[in-house]
């Protein structure tokens, strides 16, 4: 067994681990085996929204440009932009630098913020012009097929409104991950922070998927 | 008594040192956060019984007298529930599996302990949840949620339950997750991947299933809490839905569910079958490839609980072909087992009466599987007695006797005390007399039409309900056996040495109980599994010097 660790990397070594490669290798293997489980998560709804694109195409066709692509564009614009500043985060925090790593982080997490305050903006028009499917409240459509296009907007919030959570929960863990980093709690133990933007760049990718087949295809 | 075990016995056991709740709250020690869980499968196992006894005892008449018929709807489904998401699919994971996954591949403890507290708290909070919606009158929909009994019909705290079975879910995905990281990246040295004990491939394989399915179900789930709560009717048929999908999202998880509380309780009967022949399993590697077909094949059997259900029938006609391929690897399971015990010298200690329990009693649930995976049977005993026969004799006949099994094998490691033989080996057989005389009837009456969910019945079929009846009684009796007796052994038993069954594995190098981090020295592995002569705690080998310390027995290996 390695016994070749700084006494520093010691101190952030668990007690259940022999050494920190092998720490290191299980926190990464434990995120990547839990984003699977979110792959499938994901997944499942992916596929269910696709059957009903597939059986109700004209309609959800006529959702699909009641959203606002520009809107959706700059959404897209904002996470990518986060993914790149997460990988400065994790490069910084490689090289020892915990300050920008922090700073990264925090750039990261206000975009993250920025995407949310947009989807609420987002939702909000959908408010205005009456699109909220939700019993109870009045659902204006002009279409041939109400009852599908309340199906299509069913898809629409549950979709973004479960990708928006993961975000949220993003956000926040960013802000232990970075109040830590900046405190310099895990000295030059970068995992914690590649770890983090494992997440974040799963989520990303998540919304990768989402733009296209909500705003995206359009013909 | 071998030098490890005598030099790690100085240190107080994980029973010992600190004894205060707040201790026991907030332990990270896998061993500690196993008996937790013990004792709160137990406690759900009660609730869920007593459901049980609830809806046997209204079947003892044809007429509806006991309960109402919402009454009725209401008992089975908090049988159900209970049963399945707070008593078997944790049952052997989450109490052997965490006590033994650690000691057994010679880490000192898993890979996340915090996870693995929080995954027990997910689970309480999940099983209060469902204690709560069975005091707010519970529901009606039985475990399968199915649309649109769970929405549009709905009449019950519909939104509680799910939440609790989401939140139950949870904490399953996050067992899988610590127990494929530890697997993974936690194993001693010359623990090589066929070194390990079959009872840990099961659980690997167990935990892909927990990890890949989980999610599925969970959505789905979610989908009716959210078609209840805000009226997204992506199942409603009245708006456009597709109350099928649903069934779809369920069984996609619901079957290899199954396989999650099965694929253990096959690794407990590997260990038992090998300690108790005192050989080798019979077919290692393929036992263990069969774990991991089992896990790959149950995820394209799903359909088989759709056979009338609108699926088109060539669909139909594929997952019946898959289904009766999910059975090959099973079967390989029992015959390399009963290979194992051929010509063996087997000793029937009570752990063993069990094992062979399991034996029969799967054999039976396993065959009548294959029955009702063929279209055309499938089709006349759809929704009767015949298919809650059939899964119980799977889900419960077998799965608790190898969970009772595993206890009674794995009791003196994790209290350090032998119980009495004689009331184990009775209970043993009153519960495979017990479990035979309540589920054998069901195969009868539900041949000859009595539908399942009924609460009143035709006359005719009295017999057969008294009798299941009857034996429900004496399993009862059986199933509360060990209760009684096991906690008396925690007092009152001898104290057991580290390896009171002379059987092969790390885990029997340990102190019975072991110490808080398992290992005084992290065990090197030189003998293949189950093989007595190369095992240092071995009576066979007892010749050899026994734990040699780690680095200098690595030099021997070399
Ligand atoms: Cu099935």
């Amino acid at each position: 067994m390695n016994h070749s660790h700084t006494a520093e990397s010691d101190a952030r070594l668990f007690h259940q681990f022999a050494d920190m490669e092998q720490q290191h290798e299980s926190w990464s293997l434990g995120m990547w085996v839990f984003l699977a489980s979110e792959v499938l998560f994901f997944g499942a709804l992916i596929f269910s929204f696709l059957l009903y694109r597939s059986v109700y195409w004209p309609t959800f066709l006529e959702g699909t440009h009641e959203l606002d692509l520009v809107i959706g564009g700059i959404n897209t614009a904002i996470l990518l932009t986060s993914s790149f500043t997460m990988v400065l985060a994790v490069y910084t925090a490689q090289n020892g630098n915990h300050r920008m790593a922090a700073f990264w982080l925090i750039v990261t997490s206000l975009l993250g913020l920025a995407f949310i305050g947009v989807k609420i903006h987002e939702y909000g028009l959908k408010w205005e012009h009456h699109l909220i499917p939700i019993q109870g409240l009045e659902f204006e459509w002009h279409g041939e097929h109400p009852q599908q296009a309340r199906m299509f907007f069913s898809f629409y919030f549950t979709l973004t409104g479960l990708h928006a959570l993961h975000v949220l929960v993003g956000i926040l863990a960013i802000w232990v991950v970075a109040y830590r980093v900046a405190k310099n709690h895990f000295g030059n133990d970068y995992m914690p922070v590649e770890i983090m933007g494992l997440y974040w760049h799963f989520v990303d990718l998540v919304w990768i998927f989402l733009y296209p087949i909500l705003y995206l295809f359009r013909a | 008594m071998n030098r490890i075990a005598t030099a790690a016995s100085e240190e107080p056991s994980y029973l010992g040192g600190e004894h205060s709740i707040k201790s026991w709250l907030l332990t990270k020690d896998h061993k500690r956060i196993a008996v937790l869980y013990l004792i709160s499968v137990t406690l759900f196992f009660i609730v869920g019984g007593i459901a049980a006894l609830l809806v046997r005892l209204e079947l003892l008449t044809p007429a509806g007298d006991l309960l109402t018929a919402d009454g009725y709807n209401r008992a089975f489904t908090v049988h159900g529930i209970v049963m399945i998401f707070f008593f078997l699919i944790p049952g052997i994971p989450a109490v052997l599996g965490n006590f033994l996954i650690p000691l057994m591949i010679g880490a000192r403890d898993l890979a996340f302990p915090r996870i693995n507290l929080l995954s027990w708290y997910l689970y309480i909070v999940g099983g209060l949840i469902a204690v709560v919606t069975i005091l707010l009158g519970g529901v009606d929909t039985g475990w399968t949620f199915y649309t649109p009994y769970s929405s549009v019909y709905a009449n019950g705290a519909v939104v509680l339950t799910g939440l609790a079975a989401f939140v139950a879910g949870f904490s399953s995905i996050l067992t899988g997750l610590n127990f494929i990281v530890t697997i993974h990246k936690m194993r001693a040295p010359g623990m090589t991947w066929f070194r390990l004990p079959l009872f840990v491939w099961a659980h690997y394989a167990t935990s892909l299933i927990q990890m890949l399915a989980t999610p599925v179900v969970a959505l789905a789930i979610l989908l009716v809490v959210i078609e209840r709560a805000f009226g997204f009717g992506i199942f409603d048929p009245a708006v456009g839905g597709d109350p099928v999908l649903f069934q779809h999202l369920f069984w996609f998880y619901s079957h290899p569910a199954v396989y999650i509380m099965l694929l253990p309780g096959m690794g407990v009967m590997s260990e038992l079958m090998a300690a108790f022949s005192r050989r080798r399993v019979f077919g290692y590697h393929i036992i263990a490839f069969s774990s991991l077909a089992i896990a790959a094949l149950g995820f394209l059997v799903w359909g088989h609980h759709m056979f009338v259900s609108s699926q088109s029938p060539y669909a139909g006609l594929v997952f019946s072909i898959l289904t009766m391929m999910v059975a090959a690897p099973s079967a390989i399971k029992v015959f390399n087992w009963t290979a194992t015990l051929h010509k063996a010298e087997v000793r029937f200690d009570a752990p063993m009466l069990y094992a062979l329990g399991f034996l029969g009693l799967f054999l039976i649930g396993g065959l009548t599987g294959v029955m009702l995976g063929t279209l055309g049977l499938d089709v006349h005993v759809h929704d009767t007695y015949f298919v809650v026969a059939h899964f119980h004799y799977v889900m419960v006949g077998a799965v608790v006797m190898a969970f009772l099994g595993g206890l009674h094998f794995w009791w003196p490691k994790m209290f350090g005390r032998m119980y009495p033989q004689l009331p184990a080996r009775i209970s043993a057989v009153l519960i495979f007399i017990g479990f035979n005389a309540t589920f054998f009837p069901q195969f009868v009456v539900g041949y000859l039409g009595m539908p399942r969910r009924y609460w009143e019945y035709v006359p005719e079929f009295q017999i057969y309900h008294v009798m299941s009846t009857m034996g429900s009684f004496v399993l009862g009796v059986g199933y509360l056996l060990p209760l009684i007796y096991l906690l008396w052994s925690l007092r009152y038993g001898e104290k057991a040495s580290e390896n009171p069954w002379d059987a092969v594995g790390v885990e029997w190098l340990t102190p019975s109980p072991p110490t808080s981090h398992n290992f005084h020295e992290t065990p090197t592995v030189v003998w293949e599994a189950y093989e007595h002569e190369m095992f240092p705690g071995s009576e066979v080998a007892s010749g050899r010097p026994a734990a040699v310390p780690s680095h200098s027995r690595l030099a021997e290996a070399d």
